[in-house]
């Protein structure tokens, strides 16, 4: 079968064509010749009017039963949307098992739900850019909320998060561990706090303990930064989803919204950097193999590199 | 001389020369998960208290069988899981088998009847009639019975969701033959939990279907006395490629869960505890296996007396059904087949098992033919005649290496029904995928070392040979489909629909109350409702488990 | 062993059309394929060939996989291929797998599939036929 040329692809986006949605994200995820094309036609208007939520939290808290949860509720609402949820690869093989699509099958055959699932594929921060660009693909292809569900462990965890307008971090009880290891780090950047699995013993006393840790943020807008969900039976998600759409007017009226786009798309462009020269500085390590201390030789190299492209 | 020293005698001389000599097969001789299996054992295997580990047959702890003559007084029950395609043809084979010998039937039932769907629903495409009879409705259930005298057999039904609903049309067949519940004999598989993590036939969510078990016991306690009510089922999790101890292990947690579920729904443990059966696989470790059923009787017991505080003897029997692993047997060479069904059967036996199903040589290609099922019958008549392993009751006690095993897996078993229950218990861990990883891990393993040649499966990845001939293969016609789907439009046409919905009406109040579905399924099943309507309107109430 | 030698890891979806529940086989190739490098789609089992070939698009996969344990095959193997086609997507190639006797083999390359597999097939045979499935698929489209 003929390749769809990148105008082709576009055209599809258009159309909101299953297929040029799909192909359009493999182009950027394999960094393919048609990207560049891709991507600088798309409707930035597009991207500016979505919502991008984050969804992160310990494996097995129920992430991908929630999104699949607001999914239904965002698609009563006639909103179409997008999901990235993202896998880490498997640093041996290289290869991953996406298995968050299992908890969103019952959408499989709804046009208007976008599903990509994504491996991290171990590039240090490069994900940031292919989930990126894939939610601008998704933008253009007219969702109107996006959600990107990753695994809260780890460094790229918090690159994917940068992304989100609104973060949600997922916990349940009985994951005592993986909270108190968050505390630092990913608690801090979350929006939203949601105990899922309330169902469960135990729930109550974890709501406690976290509002503790969000009433500053509370206290300044007033808005339920804390909430429980027994996602599995549905319930608590018209909770939540009014205290995103608070969290979301708030954000936007105040400017905040704009100030974490811009961020995040610093941090992209700053992952793009790090991803295109990739390959010219391992081919110039390879070229003059070298002894000395790492961080000598690194400026070393990049000194020879900025030389190069002057003269050029 | 003692035993150490000559065993050190021995080590130093014999054994080092030999190994010298010639080394063994394999550096490390292990089982399934990574135990290691002992060159020789010793009587210092054995714990000596033969009263508190072994007693006598028919009592507790019941490691040596659950009757005092064990095979000497009755042979076990030859029961032949068998069904395909539509009810009339699975009625032949019936009134075959029972011509050949057989002293009870095992009803297969298609997928579709299994997750609660009738033949004309689009889930069901390309699958009724294929693993087992499809049941829509009464009718099919009267013709799946008729000439077979119902209070003369015994009826083993592999069903588990929707099994009141098909208990219920078992009843109302019996009603119409003239055969009162009370005298019915046989088992519903019943058991919901293993399907979570094994055999995925789930339609409810686990609460809901813990109810649905529950009302079962409840009404067949005094209604139904003969009859068991659930067949806890490590057959399946084993199938999915659990090792011995987890099929254990996941059996009983299971079991334990249901008897927690009746006891706080208000049942008296000594009513329903002896109506509980349990159903295991039988696999190719042929001592490994015998070890197994022995462990996994007496862990049974120990729990019931100790942890339920169960009085009558009989609550705390484990009697149990085995089938041979459908998973074993092997495409090619199927003859070999005979011969790896002829060990697992021999296993089961030693083991003591109440019933046995023996494969047959073909179901590893399809359905198997009448002339292999015959085979697979005639394996256990063998056995049991001409072996004389029936002859003496539980001839492997006091074997050094048996009774070690025997403790081993006890002890394994005990030690992961433990973390379950720190974990919240059997719903917790299917919810958080517990069990299911465990199962996926020790499968892999498995499967890992056939891949490598570690594990020799002849015919499969060693002694293999070209073959020529095709077996002769049962095949379900696929016109079935559309014959099934014609006879079903037919009784709706001819039904009285009021009747039908009046009856679908009240069975969905009852279900939202919490009062007794048993009453209300058994109308509607009269009333000639489909086992898909009557599911829909359950699948409305309680809503719908997805993996 | 069949590495990957391209950079890009090949997508497969594994998908288990019908109603069989017996995924041991299925699940035991997701974690051989993505030991081999793919990025591996698992649906979980109970899918219907709509729900697997929507899937299949929405995901951009070089290859879809099914499996089929209850004698379903003939039916659902090839509704798998004809809802991928009404979605364009004829040109993913489609494997399959489970109990599947010889006679049907034939039938089922005939409508289509590009490899079926029974039970006794070494791993790395299903992997190298994967392998091949997507490269092929990769070659003939540039975005890869
Ligand atoms: N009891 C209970 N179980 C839930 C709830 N939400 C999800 N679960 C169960 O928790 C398990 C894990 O859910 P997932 O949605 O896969 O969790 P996840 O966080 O996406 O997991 P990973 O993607 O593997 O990190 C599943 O068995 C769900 O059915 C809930 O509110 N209550
Ligand atoms: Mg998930």
């Amino acid at each position: 079968m003929a390749t769809p040329t990148s105008k082709e692809i576009l055209a599809g986006l258009l159309r909101q064509d299953p297929r040029a949605i799909g192909r359009a994200i493999s182009a950027v995820e394999n960094n393919s010749a048609s990207a560049a094309d891709i991507l600088s036609a798309l409707d930035q208007e597009a991207i500016e009017r979505i919502l991008v939520l984050g969804i992160t939290g310990p494996p097995g808290a129920g992430k991908s039963t929630l999104t699949s949860t607001i999914i239904r509720a965002l698609r009563k609402e006639k909103k179409r949307v997008g999901i990235i949820a993202v896998d880490p690869s498997s640093p041996i093989s290289g290869g991953a098992i996406l298995g968050d699509r299992i908890r969103m099958m019952d959408h499989a055959l709804d046009t208007d739900v976008v599903v990509r699932s994504m491996a991290t594929r171990g590039r240090l921060g490069g994900l940031c850019a292919s989930a990126g660009a894939a939610v601008r693909i998704m933008a253009a292809a007219g969702c109107e909320t996006i959600i990107i569900e990753t695994v809260g462990v780890g460094q790229s965890e918090m690159d994917i998060i940068r992304l989100a307008d609104i973060t949600l971090m997922i916990l349940a009880p009985g994951f005592g561990d993986d909270i108190q290891a968050m505390k630092a780090g990913l608690l801090e950047v979350a929006d939203f706090l949601v105990v899922n699995k309330s169902d469960l013993p135990g729930a109550d006393a974890l709501c406690m303990d976290m509002e503790q840790v969000f009433r500053d943020k509370q206290e300044k807008d007033g808005i339920h930064r804390v909430l429980q969900t027994v996602a599995s039976e549905n319930q608590g998600i018209d909770h939540l989803l009014a205290a995103i759409k608070a969290l979301a007017s708030h954000l936007e009226a105040s400017g905040i919204k704009a100030e974490r786009r811009h961020k995040a798309m610093d941090a992209e462009t700053m992952d793009w950097v790090m991803e295109l020269l990739r390959p010219q500085f391992i081919q110039a390590m390879t070229d003059k193999p070298g002894r000395q201390d790492p961080r000598i030789r690194a400026k070393e190299l990049i000194h020879e590199f900025s030389t190069i492209q002057h003269d050029e | 001389m003692t035993i150490d020293k000559n065993l050190d005698d021995w080590q130093k001389n014999e054994l080092a020369a030999s190994l010298d000599r010639f080394p063994e097969r394999r550096e490390e001789f292990t089982l399934h998960g990574g135990s290691e299996v002992q060159r020789l054992a010793l009587p210092e295997a054995i714990d000596d208290d033969y009263l508190e580990h072994l007693g006598f047959p028919g009592r507790y702890p019941f490691t040596r069988g659950v009757q005092p003559t064990m095979y000497r007084g009755r042979l076990w029950t030859m029961r032949q899981y068998a069904g395909f395609s539509t009810a009339a043809e699975s009625n032949k084979r019936y009134r075959y088998l029972l011509d050949q010998g057989t002293t009870g039937l095992s009803v297969a039932f298609d997928l579709p009847t299994q997750i609660g769907y009738d033949s004309d629903d689009p889930m069901a495409l390309g699958e009724v009639g294929k693993v087992g009879v499809a049941i829509d409705t009464l009718a099919d259930m009267e013709t799946l019975f008729s000439d077979i005298p119902l209070d003369k057999i015994s009826t083993s039904m592999t069903i588990n969701s929707p099994a009141i609903v098909l208990l219920a049309m078992y009843i109302v067949v019996a009603e119409k033959q003239g055969i009162s519940a009370d005298q019915l004999r046989g088992t519903i598989q019943n058991d919901v939990l293993k399907e979570y993590v094994a055999r995925g036939t789930y339609i409810f969510p686990p609460n809901p279907s813990l109810r649905l078990i529950t009302d079962i016991f409840q009404w067949c306690n005094p209604n139904m006395p003969l009859f068991n009510t659930i067949s806890i089922s490590g057959y399946h999790i084993r199938e999915a490629g659990s090792t011995a101890a987890q099929e254990v292990a996941f059996t009983l947690a299971n079991g334990i869960t249901y008897v927690q579920t009746a006891l706080d729904a208000g049942l008296e443990l000594d009513q329903f505890a002896r109506r509980l059966a349990f159903f295991f696989n039988a696999s190719s470790n042929l001592l490994e296996e015998v070890a197994k059923f022995r462990a996994a009787r007496r862990l049974w017991a120990r729990i019931m007396k100790n942890r339920f505080d169960a009085q009558n003897p009989s609550s705390m029997m484990m009697r149990f059904h085995t089938q041979t692993a459908g998973n074993t047997l092997a495409a090619q060479q199927i003859d070999n087949n005979i011969v790896r069904v002829t060990l697992q059967a021999l296993a089961a036996v030693l083991g003591g098992t109440q019933s046995l199903h023996t494969n047959s040589r073909d179901e590893a290609l399809s359905l198997p033919t009448e002339s292999s099922v015959r085979t697979a019958l005639r394996t256990q008549q063998i056995i049991a005649h001409e072996s004389g392993v029936a002859d003496t009751v539980d001839p492997f006690a006091g074997s050094y290496y048996i009774e070690q095993l025997t403790d081993d897996i006890e002890l394994a078993a005990k030690e992961l029904i433990g973390k379950i229950e720190q974990a919240g218990g059997v719903v917790a861990c299917i919810e958080n995928g517990f069990i299911q990883r465990q199962i996926e891990q020790a499968a892999y393993d498995y499967q890992k070392e056939i891949e490598s040649g570690e594990r020799v499966i002849v015919g499969v990845n060693r002694f293999q040979i070209d073959e020529e001939e095709k077996p002769e293969l049962l095949r379900v016609d696929p016109k079935v489909e559309d014959a099934q789907i014609a006879g079903l439009q037919e009784i709706r046409a001819e039904r009285d629909e009021d009747e039908v919905q009046a009856q679908l009406a009240t069975l969905k109040l009852a279900a939202e109350s919490d009062s007794n579905l048993m009453e209300p399924i058994l109308d509607a099943v009269r009333a000639y409702a489909s086992l898909g309507e009557i599911c829909s309107v359950l699948r409305e109430v309680f809503g719908e488990y997805r993996d | 062993m069949a590495e990957q030698e391209q950079k890009n890891p090949y997508r497969v979806l594994i998908g288990k059309p019908g109603l069989d529940g017996h995924d041991r086989g299925a699940k035991f190739i997701a974690r051989a394929l993505r030991d081999e490098g793919f990025e591996v789609i698992y649906t979980g089992i109970r899918r219907t060939a709509a729900e697997i070939a929507a899937t299949a698009i929405q995901e951009d996969v070089n290859a879809v996989g099914l499996s089929s344990l209850s004698g379903a095959h003939l039916r659902l193997f090839p509704e798998v291929i004809s809802e991928l086609r009404m979605r364009g997507g004829e040109d993913i190639p489609v494997l399959g797998g489970g109990v599947i006797p010889v006679e049907d083999i034939q039938e089922l390359l005939e409508a289509g599939l590009s490899a079926i597999f029974t039970s006794g097939t070494p791993a790395k045979d299903i992997i190298c036929s994967f392998t091949e499935a997507c490269r092929k698929h990769a070659d003939g489209d540039t975005d890869q």
